[in-house]
């Protein structure tokens, strides 16, 4: 597997350098759908601009940043391209072995519970194959590499973080440094607990003690981590400036420059009276799933980390297509619920009629002026409301692939005749 | 008609400030303890227009700094002397323009102020909280001005750090005490006009200011009033401070629309008024008019004659005046009244008109690109001197709604790169302060140096657009204050006898000269909201967040089952009635 993986890598660099050399650079980083006031790479600059000039880069609203990204790209300037080229390789194949691993969690599982005989026999075309899942990590990789969305984050340099799971420490440390870099990664705390919890063979149960002090381990791991990261910033740049500028910007929204979101319009027209109450409403709507999910999918984690990313992406106060490309990589590993799944062409459609239509409405709001901030406004309702019908139809295609599992695939009513399935 | 030609001694504890014809020096009697004096000088501008400025100053032997308290006023106003006493001010220079000056047409004017309002202040040391002070000191003045300067706020205040050092006396470093606004938005009009007519002595009855009616002065093509108050000294040891008051009037009357394209000004056409008197509780009340260009009555002819004469050197120009003085009555001759009339001849004779000085320093300001989400500002800055090159200081500052991004300012002059020695930037905080840029620059003689530096821009709040928000947004004026090399005194060929010791090293008087030159304030587009939309966005953002959190809310709380159908309803009736009977369901 690690020829064509190799391949994937080298065409994927070789798109992003050959577009890094056009002009397309300078217009795709200027474009509001692929950045935004958090991870800008024009912002970084100016940033390093100011820090050079003796000035805090937080006395200003231009740099929001984390004090680590000021000093990696102190050193990185020149060579910022290849750093995230790097940094998307290092994601995929990340992405990769992640996948595989999961792959063979998944297949092992599934093996113990044929033989221990609790799937009836007419779930058996519901099985996966070895082989069919042979090619999955491949496709998680291809997907997130040659993901336009991707390849437009990268052009434009953006800094969003990534999520490697495999030790308990190691993914205690990276969560940090995602939760460090912006707030919202800290409900994927819970799904990787799971997960490794899972992988321990540790029930999920709270009465049992062993339970409780992997949990406190890991958690204890986990603030630590933080900690430290947020007390080695403090000592980078000598004042906690850093705070209100990084997570009291991502918190309180200040900033109201269009994105693929809903809360730019949301915050530019609401009663000043209200604001404060909407603003909480919106970010707690962030972290509110973490706890149902969590016990509804308490024995598959790695759907409940799509998920929360999922949510997250879309309930975000400034969400961008990087955010989106990172979940959409996690579609080929559920493959195998294309037949349960629903709305799948209506929300493609949508997805790609919105794609196409952000840069028009945009153009014909700021640059003809024949449109108003409406219409891009009802791009972004739009997109949202796709998103939000993709997870959940993913959703409700995994719990009825689950429900089939235990119950049977092909289901009878009472009088014998073809039974339908519906949520009750 | 006999010319004499006064020389004037410069008053040797008071800075000299640019257009200030001297004041005339009497040796013997002691200054008394409050001093009133006016005056009104008339330029007449090579492109036709003429030029009046009226300066009424006031200075009173008062301390305000010590602890006496102040009481007893006669000249100096009551309402500006509580100002200074209550909030502490050592200077305050307060200006409203109408228009923007043209200085490549009209030369520099005497004193500079940029269009809309324009409010410095350098408060005393012993000020504590100076931003609150600030503040109440800003909601005062617009009450005593009748202006809107209570819009004066942190968003558009600034605190430079080497432009704008005190004009008074006073060794102050520390600019901590000094902040500078600017409202270019603001409008100036005959509710300004009466109360700062309010403030001077005479009132609008007597003297020179019965000149000022609205109804002319605001019929020009530039009006500008200011109030400059600022501390100097008594004597020339200056063991004690007095308070001086200026205020000035500068407008600008033009040809075709107050001239009716008649090149031929009196005072009548210009002000619809006459001078009757002086006001008598001046000291001082005269008239200049300049006549560098008329030496020998060749271009244009002054009536009524006056036998006075006097030169100065301003803004770096050897000029000649002919003064009338209002406090002898000979110059109200038997009408009792005085009309000047400068008529021009017509100039058959093939006299070639003298060529107008060019200012050394111009600038000028623009905004680049297009759209509505990013552009850039160019500053243009024109050094007009042939072989000296000099440093100016630029001060800009630009409200937060436009972000300036610092590490694309770029500065050249002549095609190359020109570092400034100087940098101070703030940068902006949302909602909170502006953007402050301070630059001290060198500029290569003849040449144009350009300021480019980029800029995002924001979407605001719904309720903080103005209620016409396609107008635009204002941004101030840039200044650039200068010493400007004079080349009148770089002048060798001086026919005037000296001896060759006097004359080796270039320092004669008014070598170089202070200059502050405005730019033009900027009109900027920033993308809008819908405003009619308010309620419509609420409720379809919480649909999308509902939709979210029903199907979510669906998925997580029921479980698959099997469909049953639900019996008609004839059979639930029959069913309901057989469970009364006990018998068993259909």
């Amino acid at each position: 597997m690690a020829a064509p993986l190799a391949l994937l890598l080298i065409v994927a660099v070789t798109i992003r350098a050959a577009l890094f050399r056009t002009s397309l650079a300078n217009l795709i980083s200027e474009r509001v759908e692929v950045v935004s006031p958090l991870n800008a790479w024009k912002r970084v600059v100016e940033g390093l601009a100011l820090l050079d000039l003796d000035i805090s880069p937080y006395s200003g609203d231009v740099f929001h940043e984390t004090p680590m990204v000021i000093y990696l790209f102190h050193f990185l300037m020149d060579y910022a391209e290849i750093t995230f080229m790097l940094a998307d390789c290092l994601t995929a194949v990340a992405l990769y072995l992640a996948v595989k691993d999961y792959n063979k969690q998944v297949f092992r599982k599934q093996k113990f519970a044929l033989e221990a005989d609790r799937i009836p026999m007419d779930c058996l075309e519901l099985i996966r194959s070895p082989t069919e899942m042979y090619y999955i990590p491949l496709k998680v990789a291809m997907f997130y590499l040659l993901n336009p969305f991707t390849i437009v984050s990268c052009v434009a340099k953006c800094t969003c973080g990534c999520l490697i799971y495999g030790s308990a420490l190691l993914s205690a440390i990276f969560l940090a440094l995602a939760t460090y870099q912006s707030i919202y990664p800290l409900t994927l705390c819970v799904p990787a607990l799971l997960y490794l919890l899972q992988r321990l063979y540790i029930p999920v149960n709270v009465r049992r003690s062993s339970f409780w002090f992997y949990t406190l381990q890991y958690l204890f791991m986990f603030l630590g981590s933080l900690l430290v990261l947020i007390c080695l910033s403090f000592f980078l740049l000598g004042s906690w400036d850093f705070l209100p500028a990084v997570y009291g910007f991502i918190l309180s929204v200040p900033d109201l420059t269009p994105n693929i979101g809903l809360f730019w319009y949301f915050f530019a027209e609401m009663f000043d009276h209200f604001r404060l109450f909407f603003l909480c409403v919106f970010q707690i709507n962030v972290f509110f799933y973490t706890l149902p999910l969590s016990i509804k999918l308490k024995e598959h984690p790695v759907f409940l980390i799509f998920m929360q990313i999922a949510l997250i992406a879309i309930f975000k106060s400034y969400p961008t297509v990087g955010d989106l490309s990172l979940y959409m990589a996690f579609l080929p590993v559920w493959n195998h619920l294309y037949r349960f799944l629903r709305n799948i062409f209506l929300v493609s459609c949508v997805l790609l009629a919105c794609s196409a239509l952000f840069p028009v409405l945009w153009h014909l709001w700021i640059y003809a002026g024949s449109a108003n901030s409406n219409f891009y406004y009802a791009i972004t309702l739009l997109f949202s409301v796709a998103q939000i019908l993709l997870v959940s139809d993913y959703f409700y295609a995994f719990l009825r692939r689950e429900h089939h599992l235990t119950n049977g695939l092909y289901l009878k009513k009472k009088d014998g005749s073809e039974a339908t399935l519906v949520l009750k | 008609m006999i010319a004499i030609t006064q020389r004037h001694v410069h008053d040797a504890a008071v800075p000299p400030l640019a257009g200030d014809p001297p004041a005339a020096d009497p040796p013997s009697p002691p200054p008394s303890k409050d001093d009133f004096q006016e005056e009104l000088v008339i330029r007449p501008l090579h492109s036709g227009d003429i030029y009046a400025s009226f300066q009424f100053r006031t200075v009173w032997d008062a301390d305000f700094m010590g602890d006496q308290k102040v009481s007893h006023y006669r000249l100096f106003p009551k309402s500006l002397g509580q100002v200074i006493t209550k909030f502490s001010v050592r200077e305050l220079h307060i200006s409203f323009t109408q228009g923007y000056w043209r200085t490549m047409q009209w030369g520099q004017p005497y004193l500079p102020s940029p269009p809309g309002a324009e409010l410095w202040v350098w408060f005393q040391d012993t000020v504590t909280d100076v931003d609150g002070t600030w503040k109440e000191l800003t909601n005062v003045l617009s009450g005593i001005f009748c202006a809107s300067l209570n819009f004066i706020d942190s968003t558009n205040t600034v605190q430079p750090s080497a432009s704008f050092k005190p004009l008074g006396i006073g060794n102050v470093t520390d600019h901590s005490f000094l902040r500078y606004a600017t409202l270019p938005r603001e409008i100036v009009c005959t509710e300004n006009l009466t109360p700062w007519k309010k403030l001077l002595p005479c009132g609008s009855k007597a003297g020179l200011s019965v000149l000022l009616k609205s109804e002319k002065l605001f019929h020009s093509t530039f009006h500008s009033q200011a109030v400059h108050v600022r501390p100097v000294c008594q004597d020339p040891q200056c063991r004690t401070t007095s308070m001086e008051l200026r205020q000035t009037l500068n407008v600008v009357f033009d040809l075709h629309t107050s001239g009716q394209g008649k090149r031929e000004w009196s005072l009548f056409k210009m002000f619809s008024r006459t001078l009757t008197e002086a006001c008598p509780l001046a000291s001082s009340s005269k008239v200049y008019v300049d006549v560098t260009d008329n030496p020998q009555g060749e271009q244009f002819e002054l009536s009524p004659a006056t036998p006075l004469l006097t030169q100065a050197v301003v803004l770096g120009d050897r000029r000649t005046y002919s003064v009338y003085d209002l406090t002898q009555q000979a110059s109200f001759g038997s009408s009792r009244s005085l009309n000047m009339l400068l008529r021009w001849k017509n100039s058959h004779n093939n006299v070639v008109p003298p060529v107008m000085l060019r200012p050394l320093l111009h600038s000028e300001r623009y905004v680049a690109g297009y759209g509505l989400q990013a552009g850039e500002i160019h500053t243009l800055i024109y050094n007009h001197h042939p072989y000296r090159a000099f440093p100016v200081l630029l001060l800009s500052a630009v409200p937060w709604y436009l972000r300036l991004y610092i590490h694309t300012l770029t500065v050249s002059s002549k095609g190359k790169d020109n570092r400034p020695s100087y940098i101070h930037y703030q940068p902006s905080k949302d909602r909170e302060r502006p953007h402050l840029l301070e630059m001290l620059l060198q500029l290569p003689p003849n040449s144009v140096t350009e300021v480019t530096v980029e800029f995002e821009r924001a979407l605001l709040k719904w309720t903080e657009y103005t209620p016409d928000p396609n107008h635009g947004f204002y941004v101030g004026s840039s200044v650039i204050s200068a010493l400007v090399p004079s080349v009148v005194a770089m002048d060798t060929n001086s026919t005037l006898d000296r001896p060759l010791f006097s004359s080796f090293f270039p320092c004669k008087e008014e070598a170089s000269y202070f200059m502050r030159v405005y730019t033009e304030p900027l009109l900027v587009n920033l993308p809008t909201p819908d405003f009619s939309m308010p309620y419509n966005v609420i409720c379809l953002t919480c649909t999308v967040v509902a939709v979210g959190y029903g199907s979510l809310y669906n998925l997580l709380t029921r479980t698959f089952q099997v469909d049953e159908p639900s019996p008609g309803l004839a059979k639930r009736i029959a069913n309901v009635i057989r469970r009364f009977r006990g018998v068993p369901l259909l």
